[in-house]
């Protein structure tokens, strides 16, 4: 899967992503914009940097469907005219990724709480079948209210799931309030190391920092902590819960369309 | 049929794409198993929702996750994770209910599994076998060795009376002739009613059948079924499950669809707690009118 790209060159591919990720949302007009944002730096990273022919990736947070879409056209793996079908009738790529399409989409994801356990099963599938490669799984930090995630991680530990990392996009906010005011979830790290995770906190946002948590080799499954801005690089949409939902009007995308080209 | 089911997945237990999975359940049944598989049998603790997703993983590998616990805990507790993580992905995971309908007796409601099938059948992809008797259980676990689709497995007791001959499975099978109504059974409780009806008269005893595995098309019922139901005019149907998505609404769709329309409709079926007390599965059978001297009554008066 990894691009050739530089850490150089990846930061105009991002910048190339998210422009189109943009233009995507816009065209199609849908909300859930704020989470891509916020996650589109990690995805790229993984997807051009990390992830190899034998490992998998399993978006929990489908509603970051956009950005996975984009970041699979970075790649090649998607054409303009699929993304020009996004959220459309008759399209494969629905607001929340689907099932049975592509390998890189490993699993229908939407409702949250699954992919975590999801990433479990396949990392316990290579472990017990002696096959090569790891398992990569994000997930929103508001997901982290849904049990079935504890459940994962106290299963991943017991049974070592060294080939295992979770990512947190962990950019404070859920879907009706900011996660402290909802359910606030203290420290991510103290409450993933109890569990037993080897856990590194990076700025999500920053490619070095990001790049230095995946270099790191652990014995047990890892979980990478990953503070994030929701609607991250456009000044109306960044840390506003509305970002979750609302499409852009025109002006708005123009406005966001300029301040990321500046950036 | 848990002991039959163990000893048959021993059997199976060198198929390298095995795996099985309980939800904390098994003591003093499962030891054979958890001895021979090794670290491919995995408790997955008191956590049914992880263990059906981390079943949906495995399988995605190329394995075969056998998924066991009390039948509430494995269709009702991980419900969504059933329909997105198997279902959606038509994943070749083993859902394995112990304990259909009232068969957990007095351990209370939240044991039973009244809904089980209806509520399964409405996923995508799902398939449901419910076997009637202990010499089932092996045939449909080869069977789902090979079956491609995800399938939910009902255990309970098997009543088959003594020195019976069964015939040759299959998932429709005559059991019985006579010349009172077609009567359909699903599930253990044939066995006690094929043995009490045995002795009836010919004119008062039932065409008795057994189907064991849903869903059901029209194609699937045989041509036999459908001329006994001819001859009867009478459909009796009988199972430890609601009427809400059981057989009895199944098997009413198809014929409807088929032309085949009985002018007697007859449906024995749970009816959840009749006096609101709690007792074992043959008092619970009994409130729903289940045991086999209800149904002699109740042949007596067609009769």
């Amino acid at each position: 899967m990894k691009s050739s790209a530089t850490e150089k060159d990846l930061k105009d591919v991002i910048h190339e992503a998210k422009l189109r990720l943009l233009k995507m949302h816009s065209e199609s007009g849908v909300g859930h914009i704020g989470g891509n944002l916020s996650s589109l730096d990690l995805l790229m990273y993984l997807h051009h940097k990390v992830l190899n022919s034998d490992d998998v990736f399993v978006l929990s947070k489908g509603h970051s469907a956009g950005a996975l879409y984009a970041t699979l056209w970075s790649l090649g793996r998607l054409t303009d005219e699929d993304l020009q079908k996004f959220h459309k009738d008759g399209t494969k790529l629905a607001g929340h990724p689907p099932p049975n399409w592509i390998p890189e989409i490993r699993f229908a994801t939407g409702s949250l709480g699954h992919g975590l356990s999801l990433s479990a099963g396949v990392a316990l599938g290579k472990k017990l079948k002696n096959e090569a490669g790891r398992v990569f799984c994000l997930l929103s930090d508001g997901e982290l209210d849904e049990g079935s995630n504890w459940e994962a991680l106290i299963f991943s530990a017991h049974h070592r799931l060294e080939k295992l990392t979770i990512i947190v996009d962990n950019n404070g906010f859920q879907g009706f309030g900011p996660i402290r005011e909802v359910a606030d979830l203290g420290s991510l790290s103290e409450k993933f190391n109890t569990f037993g995770f080897h856990t590194e906190e990076v700025d999500g946002h920053n490619l070095e920092d990001i790049a230095r948590a995946f270099s790191i080799e652990t014995p047990g499954p890892r979980a990478v902590i990953a503070h994030t801005i929701k609607g991250h690089g456009v000044s109306f949409m960044e840390n506003r819960m509305e970002w979750h939902y609302l499409p852009m009007t025109e002006a708005q995308y123009r406005q966001a369309i300029e301040e990321i080209s500046k950036a | 049929m848990r002991n039959v089911l163990c000893n048959t997945l021993v059997e199976h237990s060198a198929d390298k794409r095995f795996v099985f999975l309980t939800g904390d359940l098994g003591y003093k049944a499962l030891e054979p198993l958890q001895d021979i598989m090794g670290q491919r049998f995995i408790n997955a603790g008191v956590a049914e929702q992880n263990m059906v997703s981390v079943a949906a993983g495995l399988a995605s590998t190329g394995l075969i996750p056998w998924v066991y616990s009390i039948a509430p805990f494995v269709y009702a507790r991980p419900f969504e994770q059933i329909r997105n993580d198997v279902c959606m992905h038509n994943l070749p995971v083993r859902l394995v209910g112990n304990g259909g309908g009232y068969a957990y007796g007095v351990m209370g409601g939240t044991h039973h599994a009244l809904e089980d099938y209806g509520a399964m059948l409405g996923f995508l992809n799902m398939h449901a076998f419910i076997p009637a008797f202990a010499d089932d259980v092996p045939v449909i676990i080869k069977k789902l060795f090979d079956f491609k689709r995800p399938a939910y497995l009902r255990l309970g007791l098997s009543e088959k009376p003594k020195d019976f001959p069964l015939p040759t499975y299959a998932p429709w099978r005559r059991l019985l002739r006579g010349n009172g109504p077609t009567m359909l059974i699903v599930g253990p409780l044939a066995g006690g009613i094929l043995g009490a009806l045995a002795d009836l008269s010919e004119s008062v005893r039932p065409d008795i059948w057994v189907l064991t595995e849903l869903p059901i098309s029209s194609n699937d019922i045989p041509a036999d079924f459908i001329d006994d139901l001819r001859g009867s005019r009478h459909l009796f149907v009988i199972e430890e499950h609601v009427a809400q998505g059981g057989i009895g609404q199944m098997i009413a769709r198809c014929l409807l669809m088929m032309g085949e329309t009985p002018s007697k409709f007859t449906h024995r079926c749970a009816l959840g707690y009749v006096s609101g007390l709690y007792g074992s599965q043959k008092f619970h059978r009994k409130e729903c009118g289940l045991d086999a001297e209800s149904i002699i009554e109740a042949l007596k008066g067609i009769a």
